[in-house]
């Protein structure tokens, strides 16, 4: 059994069917990516995982508990964490408090009121934050309002601040989405680099190939709602439904 | 290739400093902060004298503003604008209802001064206690809702107190006449009144109507009990309120402002985050209905009408909405003009105009008139327009400004005196 195990998930929005009968199971330590055209339901997939939608059918269960039902940051606290199709950060506070708000979410849990001591003299919070910044690449950065950063520091600092919670399991929806290509090689690395180090599963969502290729260790293939395929990279790439169905449009890459 | 470009720029890159920038701290407070309390303390403590510039019997007295009465308000009102600010300014949540809390805390306090004691102590503990627990039950139901609905179930409860204080509850409230002490209280704690004597609100036997003046030349001064009282308990709260700001709790509210989506897919509940501080501010302003009967014992339903709601929400915008001194100022500024603008009338407008041509001192006075005296809404309403517009941050924006602009030039005259290498 996987980390994460979706069974028979629907999710209607109206008429539209967003999600039909979705059977998705993520093993553990494995890069697994969702790909799939614009509007096949990756990211309504997503939300359904995270507590930000509840399927109108079926099941959600991370390492055998059912996350329906539950708020997002319950689901957070368990061990998922989010890194969303457009960066959010909390762009009025600077590049370091925004890293230390996820340290203290793991020591503290989801509300501590600790309201007289000086956040600043939480000395293992801030230097856990600071490493998790240098670790990042970005200790220089640390002062700077987070909302004057370039789009792909701030997705950086998010995939940062997810990591910082040392999460079982880390979602990322189109990570490179809008990115130059440089910003994106540097994605791809950072991401592998995590993958080598960290003892984490992590579920991609990604248009581009070219990341996907790099990175899946297994790749599912969502077309309108419903998994079409799901198997090893080299099997996706000569497999004639997908090519047919998504790879055609993008085989350029 | 992009593997060994990436390492490069790791290795390369300056072993951030993790060296403790923890600069001496005084009080739990960073040297700036220090500063701005010891300037603040020196002030109130000095306010008997700095707002009296003026001589007795000068055209310029009626700009004094060193009497008790108004030096108390200066201070209560400056308490429930720093607690509206926890709220409204780290958090973004804007109450349109905090009258309330304030009316709670004073008919709270009256009673202990009507069931125990005229000592303000357990008036102004109870105050802050009733206030807190009704804003705990008000901002549950409320932070149900966020943005204009929040404000106007806020509203809504305010107005609810107001109508019930006003009516229903008349055996508690005292309805239209509203509440204060009498001679006939149980007041079990205080020994019996002597004969003819009334009830008066005191600290341990002083009385906060209690001072004395000092003439000085021609300039009077005068020291009250009741002021330095409230001032105290102000700078207490001022203090807590930079704690709170510089606190890990704050932080979290600041997060909750920018960004409640990523709060709370980062594990953090905002609700419970919203909430304490809702009633942190709650309890701020029932400490501010506290020391207001502490300081004139009575309290009527009009201290919870929505008006007064709105008066604090403009005092911390005016003031610099988010800033720590920025809603003290802006309470002092509409107490100000609210007791000192509203004064002048027609006549001491012919006083100053006097020195012009009768057909121009007419004129003048025509033209200011509508701005002074009843129509001191109409300067305040301008003053919050301009500030609104052009210095968003408040009257601190603008101190920031001038002091930037005094900085600069400093600056340029260091560079023409050391010319560059
Ligand atoms: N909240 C919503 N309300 C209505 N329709 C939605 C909502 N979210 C997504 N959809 C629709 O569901 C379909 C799948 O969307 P989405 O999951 O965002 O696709 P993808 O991320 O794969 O591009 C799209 O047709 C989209 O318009
Ligand atoms: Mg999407």
């Amino acid at each position: 059994m996987g980390i994460l195990e979706v069974k028979g998930v629907n999710k209607r929005f109206g008429g539209l069917q967003a999600l039909g009968d979705v059977n998705l199971s993520i093993a553990d330590n494995v890069c697994h990516a969702i790909i799939g055209p614009n509007g096949a339901g990756k990211s309504t997939l997503l939300n359904c995982l995270v507590g930000k939608l509840i399927p109108d059918t079926g099941s959600v269960s991370f390492k055998g508990n059912s996350v329906l039902g539950r708020s997002p940051h319950e689901i957070n606290q368990m061990g998922i964490s989010r890194v969303f199709q457009t960066p959010e950060i909390f762009g009025d506070l600077s590049v370091l408090e925004n890293m230390m708000i996820p340290c203290f979410a793991k020591r503290d849990g989801y509300f501590k009121l600790n309201a007289i001591s000086d956040v600043m003299a939480q000395r293992d919070m801030v230097e856990k934050a600071e490493h998790m910044l240098e670790e990042m690449n970005m200790a220089n950065k640390k002062d700077m309002m987070a909302s004057s950063m370039s789009r792909g520091d701030k997705r950086r600092l998010e995939i940062g601040m997810c990591l910082a919670q040392e999460p079982s399991l880390l979602l990322l929806d189109e990570p490179t989405a809008g990115m130059a290509r440089a910003d994106t090689n540097n994605t791809i690395d950072l991401l592998k680099q995590i993958k080598d180090e960290r003892d984490i599963t992590i579920a991609i969502i990604e248009h581009d190939m070219h990341v996907v290729f790099s990175l899946a260790d297994r790749i599912t293939v969502l077309a309108q709602g419903t998994p079409l395929v799901e198997d090893t990279p080299e099997n996706i790439k000569g497999h004639p439904k997908v090519r047919e169905a998504y790879l055609g449009e993008n085989s350029g890459h | 290739m992009t593997d060994q470009t990436e390492q490069h720029a790791t290795s390369a890159a300056p072993a951030a400093s993790s060296a403790t920038q923890s600069s001496t701290k005084v009080l739990g407070l960073g040297p700036k902060d220090f500063k701005l309390m010891f300037l603040v303390v020196v002030l109130t403590m000095a306010a008997p004298f700095l707002l009296n510039p003026f001589p007795e019997g000068s055209a310029m007295a009626q700009f004094n503003a060193g009497y008790p009465d108004l030096m108390q308000r200066f201070v209560i009102f400056g308490i429930f604008a720093i607690g509206f600010n926890i709220l409204f300014g780290l958090t973004g949540y804007l109450s349109f209802g905090h009258a309330a809390f304030l009316g709670v805390g004073s008919y709270a306090g009256i009673w202990m001064m009507k069931l125990l004691t005229m000592n303000v102590i357990p008036a102004i503990v109870v105050s802050v206690a009733v206030a807190g627990v009704f804003a705990l039950i008000v901002g549950y139901i409320s932070l149900r809702r966020s943005g204009i609905y929040f404000s106007i179930l806020t509203l809504a409860f305010a107005q609810m107190s107001y109508s019930l204080a006003y009516s229903v509850l008349t055996p508690i409230t005292g309805g239209e006449t509203g509440l204060q002490p009498k001679v006939a209280d149980p007041r079990i704690l205080d020994g019996a009144l002597e004969a003819g004597a009334s009830p008066r609100a005191n600290l341990f036997g002083l009385e906060m109507g209690a001072g004395f003046e000092w003439q000085v030349g021609n300039w009077l001064f005068t020291f009250n009990a009741g002021y330095y009282v409230a001032a105290v308990v102000m700078l207490v709260a001022f203090y807590l309120s930079i704690r709170i700001f510089r606190s890990p709790f704050g932080m979290m509210l600041r997060a909750v402002k920018s960004n409640q989506q990523r709060l709370s897919y980062t594990g953090l509940s905002p609700k419970p985050y919203t909430l304490a501080a809702f009633v942190i501010s709650g309890m701020y302003a029932g400490l501010a209905g506290g020391l207001l009967v502490a300081m004139d014992t009575q309290v009527g339903a009009e201290r919870m009408f929505w008006t007064a709601s709105g008066e604090v929400v403009l005092m911390t915008i005016l003031g610099g909405a988010g800033t720590l001194i920025g809603p003290v100022l802006g309470a002092g500024l509409i107490k100000y003009m609210e007791n000192i603008l509203s004064k002048i009338n027609k006549d001491i407008l012919h006083e100053w105009f006097f020195f012009l041509p009768d057909g121009f001192e007419n004129l003048m006075v025509e033209l200011v008139y509508p701005f002074i005296g009843k129509g001191w809404h109409l300067t305040l309403g301008i003053i919050f327009m301009l500030v609104v517009i052009f210095l968003p941050g408040g009257l601190v924006e603008g101190g920031q400004k001038i002091a930037g602009m005094f900085k600069r030039g400093k600056d340029a005259d260091a560079s023409k005196t050391t010319p560059a290498e």
